[in-house]
């Protein structure tokens, strides 16, 4: 036995012992009908190809590994950000497992979410008493402020009309007439994450504004979108508009249910936005917000009630982070403090120190479309060139305002927007036009082992390495921890390509 | 299952089908033939006249009840009516909810696994209008229906269907073993049916394996919930399901793979017969106020 009691191995070491090798290797020789070393090598090393990578994007009917999510992912993601909401999705019991892990295992909290639990004769009767037996048990047992509806496929797919299903459900006493049950139809088919996050928060929003009066006061609202960062960013919005004495309400406010604290209290719910402040957000003068794809109709909804408007891309970086502050001195006639432009001096400087090392570097990258907006701006600042810029869930708008700021930089010359592609066409990318960096999630590592091209951890998910979403990357210092973690990766590099002893380790220096 | 047969009947709603269907299944019956008839219409009728029964409790509807379709049993669902022709409805859900598509396929699928095709010579679906989505090409995937039978009328709807259904059928006959069987046409006594009828099948690559003429006997029979097979057995009417009956069961192995007309081939079809006019394009989209001032 390889294994015993008194010493046992992990995973790590207990498959590398002799038996398993054997084992493996007849199981590939017996089983797996293998075909020849030489050839696997032959149809890889083709796969590195122009000639693959033509093939690649002539690609039609099908996608391989999408650097996306779908719909409810994002619904999820935004209603737990509300004073204590249970977010509760109507369809099969599978699809909310999955939202469930995904979030916690980026951000190693536990994520409350229930599921209508559909099966197939809901499918096929409608699943109505799903919703009323569903709410009745929700309400009971985890009595939480206000139930978030959304929807999976299966729902969309056969037609459940959400606002018949909840005023049933109300009719039949599953949960008090006044009770608040928001809902927004997500169909997973459409979309990705970010619609989701978009259709959710307006949802929401329609619950509290519709029919109310607006009388315009001097608050704005900020909406985070969705986002890896969330509990270090939002933290850090408020920070500086703290600083700036800002009065504001932030709209699906999860930093602090994604980073509850351990002593001894099991918190389902934690902060949120309160539902008194979701009522009272529509008299705010202004809404803002930090992802523009994110909130499409979120936005539309808010101009419609009169708000005035302003949507970012994902402020990290100088220019970013000014034109935040700018926008917020302009709506509310307020002056940025000294505070805040000394935080800008401090970064400009941490740049101008490093530059030299990041100038010149290529970089991939692939995200959310407003991740990756806000990561190439601030690439282009660093003087590095973005040279492949990929995103699945972006499309023709994002691509030209993508190459839009790539043509408008030197070093954005040869760099490239990539819509609607998924990580298989990266792959191509980097073998047919390599690059020194790429950034992305934790399926980059997968790119990474591929080709070589060492992965800077940055968007969601991101489930190997731990806690980066308590950093945040939005604000001058939100900058400089992105600087950071690139700086890292380039000097990590540079020591491990001059670590030879007497070979090249003439450049293995102490000082960089 | 060696030998069993099974059989679809599809056509536009309204048409007949299920009444013509239980006809010849019942004669079919009286030929010594073992009948399973599976029902896939929500309407669950198609069954009565052989169940004498409005409408028995359907697959889904049972399972609803018990909580899931795992927990019913054959015997649950399963009828039997006149000559021990056995009798099962899928049922599904109210108009505007739901999905009855699914129905179809949960049904079907229940009846497989329970064993519900064992002991018996035909399998006969029974299904819904047109093929509107997945689950009702059910019966025409793969190890299901044979053959399907058409039913169809010399009006212009009802041809528009059976080119449709066999649009259906085309996309999985290349794949799989089912293939169109022929359009039955049940007189609706219009101008030129059979000729229309008969220009049709052979459009679709198929034949008229029977006209079927108008008698009110048939209506007298449903109103007593009963086949015209059992309530005047020495009838005319009743001849002519049975000679239906024998031609389809000297069918097996017969049916062709269609082939589809465009909805401008069926038209010319139309015009030919003198059942449409031709369309003159120069008033196409004018108001009457327009063609006077033309005027």
């Amino acid at each position: 036995m390889t294994q015993n009691s008194d010493n046992v191995l992990d995973h790590f070491d207990l498959f590398r012992g002799p038996e398993y090798q054997e084992m493996f290797k007849n199981k590939r020789k017996n089983f797996e009908n293998p075909v020849a070393d030489s050839g696997v090598d032959e149809v890889c090393e083709w796969t590195k190809t122009m000639e693959y990578r033509d093939k690649n994007f002539a690609r039609q009917a099908l996608t391989i590994n999408p650097a996306k999510a779908c719909q409810p992912l994002g619904a999820v993601f935004a209603s737990v950000g509300f004073e204590g909401t249970l977010p509760f999705v109507h369809g099969s019991q599978g699809c909310v497992a999955y939202y469930r892990s995904h979030l916690s295992r980026h951000f190693k909290e536990p994520t409350s979410c229930v599921s209508s639990s559909m099966t197939e004769d809901a499918a096929v009767f409608g699943g109505l008493n799903n919703m009323i037996d569903g709410l009745a048990n929700a309400y009971s047992l985890y009595k939480p402020k206000m139930i978030a509806v959304s929807t999976t496929c299966m729902a969309e797919v056969i037609g459940d009309d959400l606002n018949g299903f909840i005023k049933n459900a109300k009719d039949k006493g599953s949960v008090p007439q006044d009770f608040d049950v928001p809902y927004a139809h997500t169909p997973a088919f459409v979309g990705s994450h970010v619609t989701g996050y978009d259709n959710a928060l307006k949802g929401i929003l329609e619950h509290f504004w519709n029919g109310r009066e607006r009388s315009v006061c001097e608050r704005i609202n900020f909406i985070g979108g969705f986002d890896g960062f969330a509990v270090g960013n939002l933290r850090e919005v408020k920070r500086l508009l703290g600083l700036m004495g800002v009065e504001h309400t932030i709209l699906a406010d999860n930093s602090d249910v994604f980073d509850t604290p351990t002593d001894g209290q099991f918190r389902m719910y934690d902060g949120g936005t309160t539902l008194e402040d979701t009522k009272a957000a529509l008299d705010a003068r202004a809404t803002v917000s930090m992802q523009e794809f994110c909130t499409e109709k979120t936005l539309a909804y808010c101009r419609e009630h009169g708000q005035e408007v302003a949507a970012l891309n994902y402020p990290v970086g100088v220019r970013g982070t000014d034109r935040f502050l700018m926008e917020i001195a302009r709506l509310t006639g307020k002056p940025i403090p000294e505070a805040i432009v000394k935080e800008r001096g401090r970064m400009v400087d941490a740049i101008a120190d490093s530059q030299s090392h990041i100038h010149g570097k290529r970089f991939a990258l692939y995200g959310d479309p407003d991740v990756t907006l806000g990561l190439t701006e601030f690439l282009l600042e660093l003087g590095a060139e973005p040279v492949h810029v990929l995103s699945t869930n972006g499309g023709k708008e994002w691509e030209a305002r993508v190459q839009a700021l790539l043509d408008g930089s030197p070093f954005g010359r040869g760099g490239h927007a990539y819509p609607g592609r998924d990580l298989w066409h990266m792959r191509s990318l980097l073998f047919t036009e390599p690059v020194d960096f790429l950034i992305g999630n934790t399926y980059g590592k997968y790119l990474e082992r591929d080709t070589g091209i060492p992965l800077i951890r940055i968007g969601f998910p991101i489930f190997d390495r731990h806690h980066k979403h308590r950093y945040p990357v939005w604000g001058y210092q939100g900058a400089m921890n992105v600087l950071v973690w690139v700086l890292d990766k380039i000097f990590d590099e540079m020591d491990r390509h001059s670590n030879l002893a007497s070979k090249n380790d003439y450049s293995y220096d102490i000082i960089r | 299952m060696a030998g069993l047969r099974q059989i679809a009947f599809y056509g536009k709603g309204g048409i007949g089908k299920s009444t013509t269907s239980q006809n010849t299944l019942a004669a079919l019956a009286e030929m010594g033939q073992r009948i399973l008839i599976v029902g896939c219409d929500p309407k669950a009728d198609s069954t009565r006249l052989i169940l004498h029964a409005k409408a028995q409790d359907t697959i889904l509807s049972l399972a609803a009840e018990a909580g899931s379709v795992e927990d019913l049993e054959l015997d649950d669902v399963m009828k039997t009516g006149y000559k021990d022709i056995r009798c099962v409805e899928s049922g599904g859900p109210e108009p505007g909810v739901g999905c009855a598509g699914r129905g179809v396929i949960t049904s079907i699928n229940f009846l497989e696994e329970n064993g519900a095709y064992e002991g018996i010579d035909y399998v006969s679906y029974d299904v819904l209008g047109d093929v509107v989505c997945g689950g009702f090409a059910m019966p025409i995937r793969e190890n299901k229906a044979q053959e399907i039978y058409i039913v169809m009328s010399g009006e212009m709807m009802a041809m528009y269907a059976a080119n449709n259904i066999s649009k259906g059928i085309l996309k999985y006959a290349n794949s799989g073993g089912v293939r169109l069987g022929g359009l039955v046409c049940n007189e609706r006594q219009t101008d030129k049916e059979l000729e229309l009828a008969d220009a049709l099948a052979k459009k679709l690559g198929t034949r008229l394996i029977h006209f079927v003429p108008r008698d009110n006997v048939v209506q007298h029979a449903e109103l007593r919930r009963m086949t015209v097979l059992e309530y005047a057995p020495d009838s005319k009417q009743a001849d002519e399901y049975r000679a239906l009956a024998g031609k389809i069961h000297a069918n097996a192995g017969k049916g062709v793979i269609p082939t589809p007309i465009t909805m401008d081939e069926l038209e010319e079809l139309l015009m030919e017969h003198g059942l449409m006019k031709a369309v003159d394009e120069s008033i196409v989209g004018k108001t009457a106020a327009e063609m006077t001032s033309a005027a």
